[in-house]
């Protein structure tokens, strides 16, 4: 996927101005805030389990090493194949050499941001092999040539308008008078037309939320079973997944599964949870006939044991983009690549580099809504704070902001110099502004008086307030002990 | 670069960055014996529930999620109450099963319905599994994929139909998982274990919930005895 998180600024103001996305992204809070407010409150053991869930990880984390080892010993064990992939080029290229040698044709995929994140779409097409999407929203941001928006709302960004333009567009051999207009008449239009991809697929790659140590399984999480009709019917089934989606056993998958769903769409439990452990068995009717998994690390194991660790517990709910006030006024396209929202920022930096997202970081306003609904408790400003500090000491931020920074770090460390400085401007805005009460503009504040007025600062200073109060304090204790001697 | 010289490279740069040599008997104790015990951690109250309430409440989770559930005297009642079902919706009265011992032995000749053993097909519009447990917390079906429960039949067919034993609807997954373990072995799984919680859906277009997205319009489950 195109590279565009450089130009965070300029996307984000052309998506402020987009209407019709503004109008879309308002269905983040109708579809994924309450539902979760809701589920959580569901199930009291919620926070606890969030604690456990943090445990599992850190845990796995800790012996990455050694439950891979189990996990691929116990993939051969049932018949499977495992292959280790350093970078996103090898898993493009141990992928493509998969199909090639099995003469494939067509692909079908379910819903995987780790392919995404290699472009494999793109390499396969390039080969002449045919790859479609199956997932619904997947499916429709490949007819438009856009990447997600969402990590498992890929098509959010989307009204039921533009979708229906899209299958007009594109599904050109259906009669054109017929009825569009719902969206269940545009579920049943694209049920139809993958139906057919799905039985005539050579090869079905999916991606994995979990892969099990104690059993070799791989494990799928849908609503809408279109990641089983991939990986059930064509021959041969391909997992691409990224090393950190280890967890030692299935008990410790479930734990992690009460949190999934709940954290992602409010769900008590996802439709689908698909457990596959190797190829078609002896006497079975389906399935397929061979069972590959791409190990991919693209950048993982460097963050082991860094300031970036923590991020490596994620599950990619969802959630901290869905509470992100940045992410619901500007939507998952703005971010520039795959991942977007709060934990993007995390992940974008480290993946494709911080001369390229060093943007993201900076766009938040560390509000902390987003590590609050972390279910793996990752504390998602400390580590978007480190990303800003690098970018700092590398001297890759723009000098407007290191000559503001300079300046007050200046100023921080010269108290007295500070709170004479600090108190200038309210009192001169307070004079100017006495007649009116308000500003309507205000210098380098332009783009926030826009949109309202500055009140005129009235009274003391937080600082006057503070030592005032400090004094009356002090002189109350003093008071109490002469009361009360000891 | 081959596979084999990055599974080196790889599990090198997990253990320089871990400070970890991958020999230490200490640790991989610890790893053996949690794969081997496989413990549980917090279990939900609600999964803890006696019998009748886990009942209830596979069934009241079920229904929320858009299936249907309804409660059979005997296993034996099965065939006529889908018969019924299906005349009642107005479908074909065909039906696709795998070779399900359980479902085999049940009096089939008493209904007009025409049984089609195997994998499903693309134009097949009812089939009937059994399910090898349920976990109540969520009302969750756990389906293993083989000869007597082929897993197409799960994902293509319009509709769904899934019997299960009430003695088999357990609180947490822990527990289905345990049952899963005692028909298989620990550390061995069918090919395909499906987890079903209701019929397929889809929430891409506008969060509007639309079911029959890719898989089967409704799901019926029937509870009866083995």
């Amino acid at each position: 996927m195109e590279q565009r998180s450089h130009a965070f600024k300029e996307n984000s103001t052309a998506a402020l101005a987009d209407e019709q996305l503004q109008r879309a992204l308002l269905n983040v809070k109708r579809g994924f805030v309450y539902k979760r407010a809701k589920a959580r409150e569901g199930l009291p053991e919620f926070d606890a389990l969030k604690r456990q869930g943090r445990e599992i990880k850190d845990h796995t984390l800790a012996n990455l090493d050694l439950y891979l080892e189990e996990y691929e010993r116990k993939v051969l064990e049932s018949g499977g194949h495992v292959h280790w992939a350093a970078t996103a080029e090898d898993a493009r290229a141990i992928v493509l050499r998969i199909c090639q040698e099995n003469d494939a044709k067509s692909v079908t995929k379910g819903k995987s941001m780790v392919a995404e994140e290699i472009g494999l779409n793109g390499a396969l097409e390039a080969s002449g092999i045919e790859v479609v999407e199956t997932d619904l929203g997947e499916y429709i941001i490949q007819l438009r040539g856009e990447g997600p928006s969402h990590i498992i709302a890929p098509a959010i960004h989307l009204t039921r308008n533009q979708i229906e333009a899209d299958f007009r567009r594109v599904h050109v051999d259906l009669p054109p008078e017929r009825r569009l207009e719902e969206p269940v008449e545009l579920v049943s239009e694209a049920r139809a037309m993958l139906r057919a991809k799905f039985i005539g697929a050579d090869v079905g790659i999916t991606g994995a939320n979990f892969l099990i140590a104690e059993t070799g399984s791989s494990v799928i999480v849908t609503n809408e079973g279109n990641g089983d009709l991939t990986q059930l019917l064509p021959r041969i089934h391909i997992v691409v997944a990224s090393l950190e989606k280890i967890v030692p056993t299935l008990e410790d998958a479930s734990a992690i599964l009460r949190l999934l769903a709940r954290s992602a769409t409010g769900q008590e439990m996802s439709t689908y949870t698909t457990f596959s452990t190797g190829p078609r068995r002896d006497g079975d009717p389906d399935g397929p006939a061979a069972y590959h998994v791409v190990l991919l690390d693209n950048g993982r194991t460097e963050m082991l044991g860094s300031e970036f660790h923590e991020m490596l517990r994620c599950i990619r709910c969802g959630a901290c983009m869905n509470h992100c006030p940045v992410y619901n006024a500007v939507g998952g396209h703005a971010y520039g690549w795959v991942y977007p929202g709060p934990m993007g920022a995390v992940l974008t930096p480290q993946l494709i580099g911080v001369h390229e997202a060093g943007h993201l970081p900076n766009a938040s306003t560390f509000c902390g809504r987003c590590e609050s609904v972390c279910p793996m408790e990752i504390p998602l400003t400390k580590l978007m704070r480190h990303w800003r500090e690098r970018e700092f000491s590398e001297g890759k931020s723009p000098w407007q902001a290191r000559a503001i920074i300079r300046a007050w770090a200046f100023l921080a460390r010269r108290p007295e110099l500070y709170h004479w400085m600090m108190q200038l401007p309210p009192r001169i805005l307070a004079m100017l502004g006495r007649k009116r009460g308000r500003f309507t503009s205000a210098p380098f504040a332009g783009g926030w008086t826009k949109h309202r007025d500055l009140p005129t600062p009235q009274g003391p200073t937080f600082q006057a307030l503070w030592h005032a109060e400090a004094l009356r304090r002090e002189g109350l204790a003093r008071e109490t002990m002469m009361n009360d001697p000891q | 670069m081959t596979s084999n010289s990055n599974r080196e490279k790889i599990l090198g740069a997990i253990r320089a960055k871990l400070g970890v040599r991958g020999d230490e008997a200490g640790r991989r104790g610890l790893a053996r014996t949690r794969i081997d015990r496989a413990p549980a951690g917090i279990i939900p109250a609600r999964a803890q529930e006696e019998r009748a309430a886990l009942i209830r409440r596979f069934t009241a989770s079920l229904e929320s999620q858009g299936a249907t559930v309804e409660r059979l005297k005997k296993r034996a009642e099965a065939p006529e109450a889908i018969a019924a079902l299906l005349r009642g919706l107005n479908m074909p009265l065909q039906l696709r099963m795998g070779e399900e011992p359980l479902l085999d032995s049940m009096p089939w000749d008493t209904t007009p319905l025409d049984i089609k053993r195997g994998a499903a097909e693309a134009s097949d519009f009812t089939s009937l599994s059994w399910a090898k447990c349920a976990a109540a917390e969520t009302g969750t079906l756990f389906l293993a994929s083989g000869p007597d429960n082929p897993s197409t039949l799960n994902f293509l067919p319009e509709m769904h139909i899934v019997m299960i034993a009430a003695e088999d609807i357990v609180g947490p997954y822990e527990e289905a998982w345990g049952k899963i373990r005692q028909i298989h072995g620990r550390g061995k799984m069918p090919r395909t274990v499906n987890l079903i919680s209701g019929p397929s859906r889809t929430a891409d277009i506008e969060q509007t919930i639309v079911m029959g997205a890719h898989g089967p319009k409704k799901l019926v489950v029937f509870i009866a005895s083995r």
